[in-house]
């Protein structure tokens, strides 16, 4: 599939990939060159792969509460929420943010991977009776994110984006087009994420790029993982899968047992309770290596976890991964080494996120 | 560096020989499947391989790859810049980006690497 932002990526000579069945830009000019871009300038993200569903109507709410582990009830008008959607067993079927755009009227976004799942998952327990409608054909998503972001959007935007805070999200005209903006993204920047007509992204990408103000360039999904990595964000299929449960994947910030009843719930409690035997945690590599994907995790002779996400980190100019350790193994400071193509990368365990900007 | 008087290992290595020293590098298809590279890890000025030991390391964003040397013979020389500036192998594959100098044990071994022309002709593995 591709997004009406596909003949511009081709025109950019972007290198393309595919991802979850969409062609997508990997790479314009090159991953450091995007990562610092975002870092210290702006980045445009062509996301319109993502899923977007509307779950409204008067019982929106009780169906929100019983598929999504974070409380909705708490999530005022025009505000987001980082949420996860957890099978019986407290697996994670995906992560998501819930915005709240009227009383009754809410917005998902997904994980594009995942749309096709996760509407079939929520409409199967949709026994309340709530409106819910896939949006994600029609709807476009444009990211855009870095320090200058507010700068480059403010005077396209008929409101006033400096009153618009971090996971709030308005709608109004941007670039003469009704959209609605976020304050979100998955970079550890500063930033905005742009619904609109999926039939008038092409128009605000346009918009966006007009004259190169404050350097902004767009960004491939190459960049965009190296991003998320150093803000040790979780992407789904590698930190996240529906055989993890927020226990291990140390998200229960976003779990909220008190709200009452929901999917997953006794399932995460007994976990909580006896412990994960394996927890998520960032290690950096003290050699000059990347620890990457799939590896093995040793300590001494014994294995002692695996790498679900590595990379080098042009930020901080060392190799950075995620990976699941068993529990007494976690300890910040910790060193251990990842085998990576026969040769053992020396690592230690660190606090994430690797890089603290928002 | 004039590229078509270098020779070319079928792992992606050239060659550039004078008397009884060799330089060595990857070429630009080695550099361009590669991507963006982080790191070079170069070995120990003196040290002797054999055609076809792996004598470092190269890696970028997307994989860790071997260095092969197609030529037998001792380390004289290293490109030590490529420690702080690995990306002048995907800049300047054949000239800044050069990464051993050695001393052969056997320039005879030149004549089985491929002129510019074959290498260019040759199927290329991914």
């Amino acid at each position: 599939m591709r997004t009406p932002l596909y003949e511009d990526h081709i025109e950019r000579h972007a290198r393309m990939t595919e991802f979850a069945g969409w062609d997508m830009p990997l790479q314009y000019t090159g991953i450091a060159h995007e990562v610092g871009v975002v870092r210290t300038k702006v980045g445009l993200f062509d996301i319109c792969h993502m899923g977007e569903f509307a779950v409204s109507g008067p019982r929106a709410l009780e169906l929100l509460q019983h598929v999504t582990t974070n409380d909705v009830a708490a999530l005022a008008i025009g505000r987001a929420q980082y949420t996860l959607l957890c099978n019986e067993k407290g697996g994670v079927i995906d992560d998501l943010i819930v915005y709240r755009m009227a009383e009754q009227d809410y917005l998902l976004i997904v994980n594009a991977s995942n749309e096709t799942k996760d509407f079939e998952w929520i409409a199967s327990h949709n026994t309340f009776g709530a409106d819910l409608e896939n949006q994600s054909a029609a709807t476009g998503l444009i990211a855009v994110q870095g320090p200058m972001a507010e700068n480059l959007m403010q005077p396209l935007a008929d409101f006033d984006l400096s009153k618009v805070g971090r996971f709030q999200i308005v709608s109004g005209l941007f670039a003469g087009l009704n959209c609605r903006i976020a304050r979100t993204g998955y970079t550890g920047e500063d930033g905005f994420e742009i619904l609109s007509r999926m039939s008038d992204c092409p128009a605000i990408w346009a918009a966006l790029l007009e004259c190169e103000k404050f350097g902004v360039e767009p960004i491939g999904l190459g960049a965009r993982d190296v991003l998320r990595l150093e803000a040790g964000l979780p992407l789904y299929g590698y930190e996240l899968t529906d055989e993890i449960t927020p226990v291990a994947a140390r998200l229960m910030w976003v779990v909220k047992p008190g709200k009452g009843e929901f999917i997953g719930r006794q399932a995460i409690m007994c976990a909580k309770e006896a412990g994960e035997p394996q927890i998520l945690v960032g290690i950096e590599a003290i050699d000059r290596c990347i620890p990457r994907h799939s590896c093995e995790v040793k300590k001494d002779k014994a294995i002692v976890g695996s790498v679900t996400s590595g990379t080098f980190s042009p930020t901080l100019g060392k190799g950075i991964a995620m990976a699941y350790l068993d529990k007494d193994q976690a300890a910040v400071g910790n060193q251990v080494g990842v085998y990576t193509s026969g040769r053992t990368c020396a690592c230690q365990v660190v606090s994430t996120p690797f890089y603290k900007r928002i | 560096m004039d590229t078509s008087k270098l020779k070319y290992s079928s792992t992606h290595e050239w060659v550039f020989a004078e008397g009884d020293t060799a330089i060595i590098g990857i070429t630009d298809y080695a550099q361009s499947e590669l991507g963006e590279i982080v790191f070079v890890e170069l070995p120990e000025v003196g040290i002797a391989f054999d055609k076809g030991d792996t004598f470092g390391t190269i890696e970028s964003y997307k994989t860790v790859s071997d260095l092969v040397t197609p030529l037998s013979g001792e380390v004289i020389e290293i490109n030590s810049a490529l420690t702080d500036s690995p990306e002048s192998v995907n800049d300047s594959p054949y000239d800044d980006g050069w990464i051993i100098k050695i001393k052969m044990t056997d320039p005879g071994e030149l004549d089985r690497l491929m002129t510019q022309k074959e290498y260019e002709d040759s199927p290329k593995e991914h």
